[in-house]
């Protein structure tokens, strides 16, 4: 594991595919996002959707290969907080996921698609770009006038 | 490293699981654990109390999706309590309280199984 710190307005974590790894993942969000002095309650909610996209990746992109790499680089401005997730797993089809249905998923025991619906509801934007063989971008921004 | 820990009691023939700490994907198949050893001992009324519970995320959620009915379907339920609200917004965010009985206390939540015990009789 790396940090670094080239300005203010950017910094960038990047770790190994692996679900011990969350707990930093978070612990980097939370110090990213206290900098610029976001509300507790919203950080609260950036820390779990990215925890989200994160696990995501480990689990579909990796599919739990543990020496992927993940990099999750978080951008200030004055407008939003934005956090960019990149790995080099196998694509993602976002459109592919339904919304969840929790009914269904009681019969059959399982869930799937909570994640992803928590990081819709919890961010103002997600955003998914995959450049097949080369990476995976997840973009999850919250607008910082609106948190306020 | 996200710590995590659960114990358990025994109040009559419910049994309490207590959560501490973080439970996400890394941590939930400790969880997945302590369900199936209750259900292997034939534990099937069960209350989860949150009062220690900082932080979980869906991979935590999914393990009472995967025990629900296994208990439903042997006379006992999950029952969840002592939430605070962050773990409770996330819960009712994915509409879980349609699904789960959620209580303030962990006494209330074990009375409902007594009281259902009475009306039986």
């Amino acid at each position: 594991m790396k940090s670094k710190k080239s300005k203010i307005e950017e910094k960038e974590l990047v770790v190994k595919s692996r679900t011990e790894n969350l707990s930093d993942i978070r612990e980097f969000v939370s110090q990213g996002a206290l900098l610029i002095g976001l509300p507790a309650k919203v950080i609260d909610n950036i820390i779990l959707a990215v925890d989200e996209a994160c696990t995501n990746i480990i689990k579909h992109a990796y599919k739990y290969f543990p020496e992927g790499e993940i990099i999750i680089r978080l951008k200030f401005s004055s407008e939003k907080f934005t956090v960019i997730i990149i790995d080099h797993g196998v694509p993602f089809k976002p459109e592919t996921i339904p919304d969840p249905d929790l009914q269904r998923y009681y019969r059959q025991h399982r869930v799937g698609g909570l994640g992803m619906f928590l990081m819709k509801s919890l961010m103002d934007e997600v955003k998914y770009v995959s450049v097949p063989g080369k990476y995976n971008q997840v973009l999850l921004s919250k607008k910082l006038s609106a948190t306020h | 490293m996200a710590e995590f820990s659960t114990s358990t009691k025994d109040v009559g023939e419910v049994s309490v699981i207590y959560l501490q700490g973080y439970l996400d994907a890394h941590t939930a198949p400790a969880l997945e654990n302590t369900f199936s050893n209750l259900v292997e001992k034939g534990k099937y009324q069960t209350v989860v109390n949150f009062k220690e519970l900082a932080y979980i995320s869906s991979a935590g959620l999914g393990v009472f999706m995967a025990f629900i009915e296994k208990m439903r379907e042997n006379n006992g339920d999950i029952k969840l309590s002592s939430m605070n609200d962050k773990v409770f917004n996330i819960f009712d965010l994915l509409g879980f309280p349609l699904l789960y009985e959620i209580y303030k206390t962990e006494d209330e939540a074990i009375n409902k199984y007594i009281e259902s015990k009475n009306l039986e009789k």
